[in-house]
């Protein structure tokens, strides 16, 4: 299947979605006013649709889209089909730079808790792109990722031992879990600008991603420039998965999760799969705030939760799947 | 006629050890050169930092530019490097994998000079076929058509037989030869020291960071370089099918 032709088909199904995750909520709606609500966008059912679920649902697609992108551009970049933003350390950091806001009681200021945690993406990106252009092998990168992420985890316990407010302690741990409820229009416009520069920065760095794939040194006797690709890829992914935690929280395993179920359409190959991953993440992230909202539970499900509960599993039968490839 | 490719005076450490001392060479167009030496003796060390890949003291040039000041783009045209280490990341298809030597040209002139190559290699029907799904010699021959594929004067193989069965080695150096016979420059490191004697015009041992020999198979391989460096005891025999080696271990 051509490139065009998958992506035209996976924007259908996000079509899709997305049309029953607005239409389909907690508040049940009758035909009437459905209609209402498509005439007259004030009316009492015109908000349910258009300014509570459609902003979240919009919030909840481009979360996923950038995880996905992530997720694809980590796994060329580190060659192992493991690799998730996750590994890299940003989301921790990022994490702790909302705990630290939080904490801090910058919550009550519009907009402090999503530009602290997309300043501790950016930090955390700085520190990767530099150890990156210091460290070429991608086990090097993988490791400092591990411990940049153990590091940033234990800064987040610290703050919630220090944290002097329950309130505070329950706010930092409702962001930790995230979630898209309650994200408006305004949230979303937050969240493009800097997932609309780390997606460009990831679709430059394709060609090098794919050259990848024999390795370090046959990458870096070809024509690209390689180093300028690989800082591009790091940073877009850094970039990424920071406005996306800016914007709902600390999300696992859709970046590890969206580039496999498309992996197999694009016969693996590294730059293909950048956009296919992207809409598979939204897909997914758009389906599993759906499934959050109508699991019929006394407080609704956390997104992360949600992801976490079907994510792990797959990520056990990925590893499988890897060992198997290794053992041969 | 200049140099396709000169190396003076390059010396290379890793940690405390040196694993490059001093080491010249020079190889023109049209022939092929052999770079032999024991396990960890520095032949990959030579040629990673002949071309730029490892840090080194002296001097390196390709086609008489330092290969230091090379961008990229300029050093692909003048250089195809096949590495050590075959293993693939993904399961790509054979055609995008020989492909990835034209890193220059755009993707539908890729994939045809990638065909076209894979058809040299006699790989054209494993064109759409996964390389993880490939035996050892198959991956052999498209990594190959990639290295032919970079278009570039002086083709650098390391261990580009390794693993391979008889067969396949020599199909391989077949190949290589006839890119020599267009006008190539090829390098290549073998452990097979008959198969080096028979393919190759000049043969470089290297011995602990050292070139100790350089110049053609009876003479750089000559009992006395088998028995200081190889510890062997024997000599290259000329026969019908080429020369092979006699030899028993001291």
């Amino acid at each position: 299947m051509s490139l065009v032709r998958l992506c035209l088909l996976m924007v259908l199904v996000l079509v899709g979605a997305t049309v029953l995750a607005v239409v389909l909520g907690e508040t049940p709606l009758s035909m009437a006013q459905y209609a209402r609500a498509v005439g007259q966008p004030a009316s009492p059912p015109g908000e349910v649709l258009w300014t509570i679920r459609a902003p979240r649902v919009a919030v909840a697609a481009l979360v996923g889209a950038a995880l996905g992108l992530a997720g694809a551009t980590m796994q060329g970049l580190l060659r192992n089909p493991l690799a998730d933003p996750g590994v890299l350390g940003v989301s921790a950091v990022s994490g702790l730079g909302a705990a630290l806001a939080i904490s801090g009681g910058l919550a009550v200021a519009p907009g402090a808790i999503e530009l602290s945690a997309l300043v501790g993406a950016l930090v955390a990106g700085a520190v990767v792109v530099a150890i990156a252009a210091r460290f070429r092998e991608p086990e090097a990168l993988i490791l400092f990722g591990v411990a940049l992420s153990a590091f940033g985890g234990a800064l987040t316990a610290l703050v919630f031992n220090l944290s002097p407010s329950p309130v505070a302690t329950a706010e930092i741990m409702a962001w930790l879990m995230g979630s898209v409820q309650n994200r408006d229009w305004t949230d979303a416009a937050w969240a493009v600008v800097p997932m609309a520069l780390g997606a460009a920065l990831c679709l430059r760095a394709g060609q090098g991603l794919r050259m990848l794939t024999l390795g370090e040194e046959a990458a870096r006797m070809s024509a690209l420039p390689m180093a300028r690709l690989r800082l591009y890829a790091v940073a877009g992914a850094a970039l990424l998965t920071g406005a996306a935690v800016a914007a709902a929280g600390v999300i696992g395993f859709v970046g590890l999760a969206a580039p496999h179920l498309v992996r197999a359409l694009v016969r693996d190959d590294p730059k293909r799969i950048l956009w296919p991953s992207a809409l598979a993440g939204a897909l997914l992230l758009v389906l599993a705030d759906l499934a959050a909202r109508l699991i019929p539970t006394e407080q609704e499900l956390k997104l992360g939760v949600v992801t976490a509960l079907f994510g792990a599993p797959a990520f056990a039968l990925l590893a499988w799947r890897a060992s198997r490839s290794w053992r041969s | 006629m200049s140099a396709l490719w000169s190396l003076h005076g390059l010396t290379a450490r890793q940690g405390r050890k040196t694993v490059l001392d001093g080491a010249s060479l020079s190889v023109s167009a049209g022939e092929v050169v052999g770079v032999v030496g024991p396990n960890g003796a520095g032949k990959t060390s030579l040629l990673r930092a002949g071309l730029g890949l490892l840090a080194a003291e002296g001097e390196a040039r390709l086609s008489d530019r330092p290969v230091a000041q090379l961008k990229p783009p300029e050093r692909a045209r003048l250089v195809g490097y096949l590495p050590q280490d075959r293993r693939a990341a993904w399961n790509l298809p054979a055609r995008m994998v020989a492909a990835l030597g034209a890193s220059d040209l755009a993707d539908d002139a890729a994939d045809a000079l990638a065909l076209e190559m894979l058809t040299r290699v006699g790989a054209r029907d494993l064109a759409d076929r996964g390389v993880l799904d490939m035996s050892g010699g198959e991956r052999a021959r498209v990594l190959l058509a990639r290295l032919l594929a970079t278009r570039a004067p002086l083709l650098v193989a390391d261990e580009p037989v390794a693993g391979l069965d008889p067969d396949a080695q020599l199909l391989t150096l077949d190949l290589l030869r006839a890119e020599a016979a267009r006008g190539a420059g090829v390098v290549v490191t073998l452990h097979d020291l008959g198969l080096a004697a028979r393919s190759c015009d000049r043969i470089v041992v290297v011995d602990a960071g050292r070139i100790v020999a350089d110049a053609a198979p009876q003479e750089a391989l000559s009992p006395a370089v088998l028995r200081a460096v190889f510890k062997l005891d024997g000599a290259l025999i000329e026969t019908e099918a080429g020369p092979v080696l006699a030899a028993r271990r001291i």
